[in-house]
């Protein structure tokens, strides 16, 4: 019971990570049309810029947090600016490819500017705070908090704001929010600066919880993809709910299967979903 | 020496590069011919190398097999293994819209990757296997790289006469309207989950047959040659920097990249020594860059798709497609 317990808070910690992710990608998916294969990858962006922040310069975590995450947002402007918004008249499948091939871009230029080693943010084993046999690390405690902040953050700006209403009227349909006159243009600039801060904070709670790597974020995309697609694509609150559900499906499966493939397991409950309710969990599409 | 030194410089680049031309024209029967996005290449590349690689090598305690047969029963084995693979996934994923699709062979990639770096028993984990058989050795001795040479050279043109008298066959017409419009295709009366899967069948066994070649080439192969860069990335760029639906834009596309891709390491090594640990990471995004610039200015390929008379012309294989 208690080895049970302990895998569900390791599962909505792991949960909390895949929701952020998820949430980027169900916005772009839905509303630019494409699977972006370049998230995971912008994910790793952002875990090694706060790495800048925080190791290097010395700053401290939180503020290093928000400048990293402001940074990220700007680059996934700038890739739009540059790739993705000059194909946008193009069939949905070539952004694909072309994301495919950021992804490699983004991937090498973190190998390029900060090595292929792993890294920490932190040198030293943190103390778990226990309880009744159930163990915790302060840093988990972050994460968990850090990603409720931002849910909360999120939820306000999708329902309160001007912006937040037409970006769900886009993800729900594209062409209906054009008719009512709805500035695509700005929305899609907003799509990728929340998804790329959600992004960011996903790739440093990650980091937090294990280590930076350059292909932290690849090997994340998957299980992005799957909560997302669960969740129902385009539905931000659906990617949430696939994200902890994931979370935490991966972190019970270790009872069961070696936790050597514990990233599949995701895919497995996405291939099942697939086949049984291709829509999501949300109806999404 | 500087003349036999190029001599075997151009053996290896042009047996490789043929390696990656019949990988490149797999894929071109998947995305090419029925527009199916297969992000997985390197896990039939890896599947029929190491196929071949337990067929052919000699008994060993550490892990399955070898069973020691001749070469030529792996190099038969390995499409069908990649075969069966594909098709098992097929039957499942073949019917998801073509973005799921990618997705679903990311996950397929994922697994394979996971079960050849953990299941030792099977693969012998991340040591990988050594000591693979190299066909024609000892024949001639000094022309065995040469010999090999001739024979991918010949399996390519094989692979190649095949996957274009089909392009011209009722059957890649098929194909292709499937590609252009799924749901005319069906309303014509073809069933085209059946087409799907034959395809898919069939470009994934020209990547188990490329990765028995690679296998008997290298005589070494661990998890670390199948990395979704160099197996699955590179073959994407080729294709469409050839032209997708092209074969011999997909040929072309294979050489072109890998000698861009070999022109890359001659510029890398003119760097100060200190960036050479990140040489690798440079190429990577040299051609990351070059797939963008492809796709921005020239996406069609170098060799444009060209169906047969006949048919409405004109179209990637993206056209049309909502």
């Amino acid at each position: 019971m208690i080895d049970l317990l302990q895998l569900l808070i390791y599962g909505v910690v792991l949960g909390s990570i895949l929701s952020l992710g998820a949430i980027g990608v169900s916005l772009t998916f839905g509303i630019l049309r494409f699977a972006n294969f370049a998230h995971g990858d912008l994910m790793a962006l952002g875990a090694y810029l706060a790495f800048t922040f925080v190791v290097i310069l010395k700053w401290p975590f939180w503020l290093s947090l928000v400048l990293a995450c402001g940074s990220t947002g700007l680059i996934a402007i700038g890739v739009d600016g540059l790739v993705f918004r000059n194909l946008r008249r193009r069939p949905p499948v070539i952004l694909l490819i072309s994301s495919f091939g950021v992804a490699l871009i983004l991937r090498s230029l973190i190998q390029l500017i900060w090595g292929g080693e792993q890294q920490v943010y932190r040198r030293g084993i943190q103390r778990s705070l226990t309880w009744a046999g159930l163990s915790i690390k302060p840093d988990q405690i972050t994460i968990v908090l850090g990603a409720v902040i931002l849910v909360l953050a999120l939820h306000l700006f999708l329902q309160y704001t001007r912006t937040g209403k037409a970006m769900r009227a886009m993800a729900d349909n594209v062409d209906l929010a054009q008719v009512t006159g709805i500035n695509t243009e700005q929305i899609v600039m907003w799509t990728w600066v929340l998804g790329a801060v959600m992004a960011c904070a996903a790739g440093v709670f990650l980091g937090l919880d294990t280590r930076l790597h350059p292909t932290m974020g690849w090997r994340l995309l998957l299980s992005i993809f799957a909560a997302a697609i669960l969740g129902g694509i385009g539905k931000p609150y659906g990617a949430i709910a696939g994200g902890l559900l994931l979370g935490v499906a991966s972190e019970l499966s270790t009872l069961f299967v070696s936790p050597a493939y514990k990233s599949t397991v995701a895919f497995a409950i996405l291939v099942v979903m697939l086949i049984v309710r291709p829509t999501g969990l949300m109806g999404g599409r | 020496m500087q003349i036999s030194g190029l001599i075997n410089f151009a053996i290896f680049f042009l047996t490789l590069s043929s390696i990656y031309a019949i990988l490149s024209l797999g894929l071109n029967i998947q995305w090419g011919y029925a527009g199916m996005l297969n992000i997985g290449v390197g896990a039939f590349f890896a599947v029929g190398a190491y196929t071949s690689a337990i067929i052919t090598t000699p008994d060993s305690a550490s892990r399955l097999g070898g069973l020691d047969l001749p070469i030529w029963i792996g190099l038969l084995s390995a499409p069908m293994i990649a075969g069966v693979l594909a098709f098992l996934i097929g039957i499942i994923t073949l019917t998801l819209r073509s973005d799921y699709l990618a997705i679903a062979t990311i996950g397929i990639a994922e697994i394979v990757r996971l079960v050849l770096k953990n299941e030792a028993w099977l693969t012998n984990g991340v040591r990988g296997i050594a000591g693979i058989p190299k066909p024609l050795e000892g024949i001639n001795p000094g022309v065995d790289a040469l010999l090999y040479l001739l024979l991918v050279l010949a399996i390519l043109a094989g692979v190649f006469w095949l996957s274009d008298r089909a392009y011209r066959s009722p059957w890649g017409r098929v194909l292709r309207a499937i590609r252009e419009d799924e749901q005319a295709a069906l309303a014509a009366g073809k069933s085209v989950l059946k087409f799907r899967l034959q395809a898919f069948v069939l470009g994934s066994m020209a990547m188990g047959l490329a990765g028995a070649l690679y296998a008997h080439f290298v005589a070494f192969i661990s998890p670390e040659a199948f990395q979704p860069e160099f197996a699955t990335f590179i073959v994407w760029v080729m294709l469409i920097a050839g032209g997708s639906g092209n074969t011999r834009g997909a040929v072309l596309g294979a050489f072109a990249i890998w000698a861009v891709w070999s022109g890359t390491e001659l510029l890398t090594n003119l760097l100060p020594i200190a960036w050479i640990s990140r040489a690798g990471a440079l190429r990577l995004l040299l051609i990351g860059v070059l797939l963008q610039v492809i796709l921005l200015t020239r996406s069609e390929g170098i060799l444009p798709e060209k169906p047969p008379k006949g048919i409405a012309t004109g179209g990637g294989p993206d056209r049309g497609r909502k």
